[in-house]
């Protein structure tokens, strides 16, 4: 899979998903699926920590942080850093930061409850903040994130990584870390379900009520990721 | 939620939840932070009309909107066109005509800001109208019993002293009695209001029985400015049935707080020593307002716009 190389991408330029591939109206990740990706991701998140600082003694791990996006971002950087900790024996530090007091879209989709923001100890200065998304659609969650991060600290380095990437990009931005690339129309809705909010793994693709663009604006958040 | 927050029956037991679990989503993202600054009201603007004198809720609403990067204005009566004699109405209409998305409102006749409300397009948020509400006053104050108590079903709060005139104590009788607790109100026959029997609390006359089933004392200021007739014979004798001294405190469950909205009367209904004691909540009160009201004005105006 193309995002398992990492290459270098150009912002918002190359990495539409490739048409051809989707599965339009079923199951794209099984519950063993989402497992595999999970822990593919988590071998990645190793590697690039290493990279990122060579020569420290537990390979970077100890200045990275997992920042979920709520609601299935959280509980998405719980699990990258239990497998991290199980593939190389290293405590991550895990945090959320709540966006909805960052949006762009208050606006137009009216207030919803807000979600914890919960920052490890050592806060996240100097060091190498990913964030966790479940699904990476407009690239608008991630601008709002970003936006917070600057209010909570100055990381070293802002990563990303999503469980799927569903393409439709309106802002210049990439995810370093990509569980799967799907092609989406903008019509189609992308439902990530995790055990720890809706009680099973897997990633749906189901077709929209042919609104178009419009009809994320009615969706409820909760259950798709796909709200940017 | 409704549109306006105008009264504590405004808010029903799910929307008062929000409220405070907004504010204490509000308060953990910003405990600790260097900037203390959401973006989330960019562009709006608030207006503070304040027609009666105030501290904390006028400073209280200022920094909760600043905070959430609202525009704010401040306008006092004093000073303004109201001096030379300029209607509520056309106030409020030359507000809205400037732009203002919320108008926060004090005011010293009760139900003016419902009059209010019915004119202008905005959001009216009630920071306390003559001797009828202020609901931000009751949110916090409820928050702040959640906040040291863990809870509000089944507590027992005693509302103590000036009932007659205060609006704190029907905007707390009226959300408190919507979130669980159980109020008993406190005070001399002369200073509870006549429809009392229609309230959702007990009455008691004797401070001293109540004490000693009380999780919550909230000590009422003594109006003076409100009071048009002899109320009581004298402070002294007012201080002595219903002000809270050291003695009567050592009479309260160990867990129990003291709260006062502020501002006080030191001596008069509360004692120094009270007020300065670990179980009095009276500045945490104070730095919760802020949250409350950036939770408040959030939920009315983070939304659409029209």
């Amino acid at each position: 899979m193309a995002s398992s190389t990492q290459p270098a991408r150009i912002p918002g330029g190359t990495d539409a998903p490739k048409p051809g591939t989707p599965a339009a109206g079923g199951v794209l990740l099984s519950a063993g699926d989402v497992g595999r990706v999970v822990d593919r991701m988590a071998h990645q998140l190793i590697e690039r920590a290493a990279t990122t600082d060579p020569g420290a003694a537990d390979g970077g791990l100890s200045a990275l942080v997992l920042v979920g996006i709520p609601t299935r971002g959280a509980p998405l950087a719980r699990r990258l850093a239990a497998r991290i900790e199980a593939f190389s024996g290293t405590r991550v530090d895990v945090g959320t930061v709540d966006i909805t007091l960052y949006r762009d879209d208050l606006r137009r989709r009216g207030v919803r409850a807000l979600e914890p923001t919960l920052l490890p100890d050592a806060g996240i200065d100097d060091r190498l903040v990913v964030l966790v998304d479940d699904v990476l659609y407009s690239g608008r969650s991630v601008r709002a994130a970003l936006d917070a991060l600057r209010d909570l600290g100055r990381p070293k380095a802002v990563q990303l990584a999503v469980l799927v990437d569903r393409g439709h990009r309106e802002l210049p931005i990439r995810a370093d870390f990509v569980g799967k690339n799907v092609p989406t129309s903008r019509i189609q809705q992308v439902r990530v379900h995790l055990t720890e909010i809706d009680g099973t793994d897997e990633v749906l693709v189901t077709e929209g009520d042919g609104l178009g663009t419009g009809a994320r604006s009615g969706a409820t958040r909760g259950s798709e990721g796909e709200a940017e | 939620m409704k549109r306006h927050l105008l009264e504590a029956a405004d808010l029903d037991r799910a929307d008062a939840t929000l409220v405070l679990d907004t504010a204490a989503q509000i308060d953990a993202a910003l405990a600790g932070r260097e900037v203390k600054k959401l973006p989330t009201l960019r562009g709006r603007t608030v207006v503070n009309l304040f027609f009666e004198d105030s501290t904390r809720t006028r400073i209280s609403f200022e920094l909760a909107a600043k905070r959430l990067s609202a525009d704010v204005i401040n306008f006092s009566a004093k000073g303004s066109s109201v001096s030379k004699g300029e209607s509520l109405k056309d106030t409020a209409l030359t507000l809205e005509a400037m732009g203002s998305d919320a108008i926060v409102v004090r005011h010293h006749a009760s139900g003016a800001p419902h009059r209010l409300a019915s004119w202008v397009k905005g959001s009216v948020v009630n920071a306390g109208d003559g001797t009828h509400e202020h609901p931000t006053q009751a949110l916090l104050d409820a928050y702040t019993i959640r906040q040291r108590l863990g809870r509000l079903e089944g507590v027992r709060v005693a509302l103590v002293g000036d009932v007659l005139h205060s609006r704190v104590a029907r905007s707390n009788v009226g959300l408190l009695h919507t979130l669980g607790a159980e109020v008993t109100v406190v005070a001399p026959p002369t200073l509870v209001p006549v429809g009392v029997g229609s309230w959702p609390v007990e009455v008691s006359y004797d401070l001293d029985a109540v004490l000693p089933k009380a999780d919550v004392v909230m000590m009422l200021r003594v109006q003076a400015e409100r009071m048009t007739a002899s109320f009581f014979p004298s402070a002294r004798e007012y201080s002595r049935r219903y002000g809270l001294d050291a003695r009567r405190m050592a009479t309260l469950p160990d867990d129990a707080i003291v709260m006062h909205p502020g501002p006080m009367n030191r001596g008069m209904e509360i004692a120094a020593e009270v007020a300065d004691s670990v179980r009095s909540t009276i500045v945490e009160q104070v730095g919760n307002g802020v949250s409350v009201r950036m939770a408040v004005l959030y939920l009315l105006l983070g939304g659409r716009s029209e």
